[in-house]
């Protein structure tokens, strides 16, 4: 804070929206050290001031660390701070702990849904969500992108941007998969059944749904 | 170059660009429903504190002293006499057997329920952690409306030290639900005594 008398608008913030209390229980004040003693304070840069010089990433320095963007984001608010082998928690986390290990953490801002709560939310209004989807450009222009990752994203962008297409794969995949054998579905390729079930399809897209029920309305 | 000096020229070479002038704060007033001393309490005992009010019969200078007695009593006030003298404090971690630590508060925050020490009033800062209750004696001419108020007083630019206190220790880091007490006392009380020679 460059004032005391911005404290007195930022300690509050910070307080309220961390936990939604007035104050937190101990807030102190180092000036000096006390009689007979030395005070001595490490600042350690970290990646901040490369950040400070990135166009669209350097307002995530405004973070307060109060963790309103982490108390409401649907994944991290079940699965905690410290997922994802990154110290930095929650939703910014994704846009800090890549400008600190570029490689480690590359996959970290596909970790979302791009839903904006945590934007939201932010009482320094950083755009949270805005910053995770600019990461992506930057991750997949810089080749960090895994090869199979790459492909899905070139064949789900030719899919979703036909609608056509789009419903012709939606519906006949679910169909393939409620005939297909255990086998083909559940095998080292498919990572996700190595620790979970296939969440079940419904027999019929939303869109045939509607089509049936209320396409005549009009 | 020396660490200090990377880190400044990192700075001044990285610095968006533009005017980023400091802005003007404003200042709105507190709403102070029934008043500066009830909305203090208010927020007070919802952080978790609690108060300790004299009757007719006992004044709470008295009430105090009973409730302590028969415990390790260290007190930074002339108004009550602890049996821990902190003039034979030799080292800030010889505080750690105080069952009752008594401070005066600088002020008292009605925004927040926030007490304020500085190295003034707590003479040893451990005394007010290390303790496993605070005793916290608040004249009611004291309280000041919010938290800009208090930023304003002058010992946030001279004193080496100084610290709200909002209800006992605390941690909000599990689930974020709040949780008392945590690493520092136990219980904070607060009783309402008027400075000696104080304005009346």
């Amino acid at each position: 804070m460059p004032r005391v008398e911005d404290l007195g608008v930022f300690i509050r913030l910070l307080a309220r929206n961390a936990l939604g209390v007035p104050m937190t229980q101990y807030t102190s004040h180092f000036r000096k050290p006390r009689a007979g003693a030395e005070m001595h304070i490490v600042i350690v840069d970290n990646g901040r001031t490369d950040r400070l010089g990135m166009d669209e990433f350097w307002t995530s320095l405004k973070c307060i660390r109060c963790g309103a963007c982490m108390a409401t984001c649907p994944v991290y608010r079940r699965s905690g701070g410290l997922s994802y082998d990154a110290t930095y928690a929650g939703p910014i986390g994704l846009i800090i702990n890549p400008t600190i290990d570029f490689h480690k953490y590359s996959s970290l801002p596909f970790a979302s849904t791009l839903n904006g709560s945590c934007t939201n939310v932010c009482p320094v209004k950083i755009n949270i969500h805005e910053q995770i989807f600019a990461w992506r450009k930057v991750i997949a222009e810089k080749g960090e992108l895994p090869a199979t990752k790459a492909a899905m994203m070139k064949a789900a962008g030719v899919i979703l941007s036909h609608p056509r297409l789009y419903r012709f794969a939606v519906s006949s995949a679910g169909t393939a998969l409620r005939f297909l054998p255990h086998f083909v579905v559940y095998n080292r390729l498919n990572t996700w059944t190595r620790g979970r079930e296939m969440p079940e399809t419904p027999r019929e897209t939303f869109h045939a749904w509607w089509a049936r029920n209320r396409g005549r309305q009009r | 170059m020396t660490g200090r000096e990377t880190i400044l020229a990192a700075i001044a070479r990285n610095r968006p660009s533009g005017e980023h002038p400091l802005p003007a704060i404003p200042r709105f007033p507190q709403p102070e429903e029934g008043g500066r001393v009830a909305t203090f309490l208010r927020e007070f005992t919802a952080m978790g504190g609690s108060v300790v009010t004299g009757s007719p019969e006992t004044d709470t200078i008295e009430l105090l002293r009973q409730k302590v007695s028969g415990t390790v009593i260290c007190s930074a006030v002339p108004e009550i006499v602890g049996n821990r003298r902190l003039g034979d404090v030799a080292q800030p971690r010889d505080l750690a057997d105080v069952d009752v630590a008594i401070v005066r508060a600088l002020l008292g925050v009605a925004e927040t329920g926030s007490v304020l020490f500085t190295e003034t009033e707590l003479r040893v800062n451990t005394l007010a952690y290390l303790a496993q209750h605070l005793v916290v004696l608040l004249d009611p001419n004291d309280i000041v409306s919010g938290m800009q108020d208090a930023y304003d007083r002058p010992e946030f630019h001279q004193a080496a030290y100084a610290v709200f206190h909002t209800g006992p220790s605390g941690t909000g880091d599990i689930e974020g639900v709040l949780v008392h007490p945590a690493q520092g006392v136990r219980t904070l009380m607060v009783a309402f005594i008027a400075r000696r020679g104080a304005r009346q």
